[in-house]
């Protein structure tokens, strides 16, 4: 027997497709900026604004990429277990560093069954502190780069500094390069879902759009949770709970 | 003032130079410092009763080519007007005295003059043992620089190799050349006007602007001043359009080439270069790089030598991969890799889940139902 968690909560499944859709929309636009690769070759001077468009769009769904990151920052203060900011640090609890090593030799096909979760495994929690540096490296670069083009703005009184330290050629690989590397993550992300997916049997996959997994009845909390589940002393009433199908 | 003088436009006069030409030029510096037009009165009227200042221009890890740039006005009524209202009195390049003389000039600005003349230094300043590398009269630049700049009303670092060592400070820098701001720590009324070779027109404003209001323009967090320094070259450049509408130069002599597009994928700087250019231009306003067709290479940047370069490309090279790689090849590789990676992890699982299928292992637990009560 299984039963219905709620484990990703309405804002969280929000901020993942919203960061899906501006992450793709961010690579094509900014990978057109950096190299633009789209020949448009009319001989009249009038009638083509393509760069000045990919640019637009650039800078407003960058925009909407940090409202969807503050939003999942205030959620990861305020949402429940799953959702916390603790999950990016596992390595700090024993719980977390002894799922992770569990995780780890799952991987490494040193282990059958995937570590069972509500969650997701610590080993995905660090790789999702990683992500997050990523993130915010590549916004406080972003920013930097749209103060450069405007000296007085309050981007470029937020962000000057780092030119003091690196110059912009710098900035700019960066900018660029982390797009190569969350590219890389979102394969690994889409490819060990499906694996664990398949594999747990939980609903890993659907869970990211409805929120709710199936776990088994006996499994316990995972390394995440600071307290009992309420539903964990009555398994088998937990219907009331547990919003029907 | 003597009133005796024949003053500035008598020295003018003497010269060819009318009223027209000399307010001409008070109109250019009123432009070139981004001022009212009413301001042209009000230099013209500064540089008429200044007093005439003492300079010496020194010279170190140089190529002379912010002196040339200085010289090289089409028109010799920006020369001719500086030199009126200054007094040059060193200058390596240029000046009549040579060796034990010309040395005694600079001592003599130096001891007479202390605290009252404009020091103009080109070139980098060596530091590694003990500055050997650049002597002059067989004392170091260094010792030199120390000695005048500090003596000095107002440094003026001109070029990039004086501002952050520039070329002779390009990696490896084995010299150890640093710029004036590193060479004369804690220096006051140091100001930098970096380029390679900067701008004789900012130059110039710049004298005009300390002699007009007795302070030195607005600078930004590296020294440079505003007026020459605030703005990027891609805001203000003529093919700007071009690259909005996606218009790009993709190989030298093409048709976009030939019809005045964008350089940006041919390597351009404008981008990242804070620079006047656009507007001022050089050479007497006749053109400008970008204006002739090719890209900007952010010779107005800091250490542009190592992180401008390649100036050919957008992004510069990943080191650490052997050979210097492309952002985009190294990119390309860590996508290609991870892909590769998980691709194999799969076929893998997939060989595990039909030797080992997860139901034999369920030691825990009831087989998974699947009737959807819950």
């Amino acid at each position: 027997m299984r039963r219905r968690i709620y484990v990703w909560e309405v804002p969280v499944r929000l901020t993942h497709w919203v960061n899906v859709a501006s992450i793709v929309i961010l690579s094509f636009t900014g990978y057109y900026i950096s190299n633009p690769y789209i020949a448009i070759s009319p001989r009249e001077p009038y009638g083509a604004y393509f760069m000045g468009l990919m640019r637009y769009i650039h800078l407003v769904v960058a925009f909407v990429f940090v409202a969807s990151l503050m939003l999942r920052t205030y959620w990861a203060f305020v949402g429940n277990e799953w959702a916390s900011w603790r999950g990016l640090f596992p390595f700090l609890t024993a719980e977390g560093r002894r799922n992770m090593v569990e995780a780890i030799r799952y991987y490494l096909f040193l282990r059958r069954r995937p570590p069972e979760v509500a969650g997701h495994n610590a080993l995905a929690g660090m790789t999702y502190m990683i992500i997050v540096t990523l993130y915010f490296i590549q916004v406080f670069t972003g920013f930097a780069l749209y103060g450069w083009l405007h000296p007085v703005s309050i981007w470029r009184a937020l962000t000057g500094w780092v030119f003091l330290l690196v110059s912009v050629q710098t900035v700019r690989l960066v900018h660029h390069l982390i797009m190569y590397l969350l590219i890389a993550f979102a394969i690994h992300h889409v490819y060990s879902a499906w694996l664990v997916d398949m594999e747990e049997g939980n609903g890993l996959m659907s869970s990211i759009f409805s929120g709710f997994k199936f776990i088994s009845l006996e499994q316990k909390p995972d390394w995440i949770e600071q307290k009992p589940r309420v539903k964990e002393a009555a398994p088998t009433s937990a219907g009331a709970e547990e919003s029907p199908a | 003032m003597d009133p005796s003088s024949p003053g500035l436009e008598g020295h003018l006069a003497q010269r060819g130079i009318t009223r027209r030409q000399f307010l001409r030029f008070c109109g250019l510096m009123a432009a070139t410092l981004a001022l009212p037009a009413r301001y042209t009165t009000r230099i013209a009227e500064a540089l008429s009763t200044a007093p005439r200042i003492p300079l010496v221009w020194l010279e170190f890890q140089d190529c002379a080519g912010n002196t040339e740039s200085f010289l090289r006005a089409t028109d010799p009524t920006v020369v001719d007007i500086v030199l009126e209202v200054l007094s040059v009195n060193y200058h390596e390049t240029i000046m009549a005295p040579a060796g034990q003389m010309a040395e005694k000039s600079l001592q003599d600005t130096v001891e007479q003059f202390p605290g009252q003349y404009i020091a103009i230094v080109e070139g980098a300043i060596p530091t590694k043992d003990g500055g050997v590398y650049c002597t002059i009269g067989g004392r170091t630049a260094i010792e030199i620089v120390r000695e005048v700049c500090r003596n000095a009303l107002v440094t003026i670092a001109v070029g990039a190799c004086a501002w952050d060592g520039g070329w002779p400070a390009a990696s490896p820098n084995p010299t150890g050349a640093v710029g004036v701001k590193d060479a004369v720590p804690g220096l006051k009324n140091l100001i930098n006007m970096p380029g390679c070779p900067m701008n004789v027109a900012n130059l110039t404003a710049v004298i005009v602007h300390y002699l007009t209001f007795g302070e030195l323009p607005a600078t930004d967090s590296m020294g440079r001043p505003l007026f020459a320094y605030g703005h990027i070259i891609h805001n203000y450049c003529p093919r700007r359009g071009h690259f909005d509408a996606g218009r790009f130069v993709e190989e030298w002599g093409d048709e976009g080439h030939r019809l005045g597009w964008c350089l940006y994928k041919m390597g351009c700087k404008g981008p990242q270069t804070y620079s006047n250019c656009p507007s001022v231009q050089w050479n007497e306003g006749t053109n400008w790089p970008v204006g002739a067709g090719h890209g900007c290479i952010g010779c107005f940047a800091p250490r542009f030598w190592d992180t401008m370069s390649p100036f050919y490309e957008r992004l510069p090279n990943v080191e650490g991969f052997g050979v210097e790689a492309s952002a985009n090849r190294v990119g390309l590789g860590i996508v290609g890799g991870v892909t590769a990676a998980f691709a194999a992890h799969g076929v893998v699982s997939a060989f595990r889940a039909r030797r080992h299928p997860l139901a034999a292992h369920e030691e825990e637990g009831p087989p998974v139902q699947t009737d959807g009560g819950d």
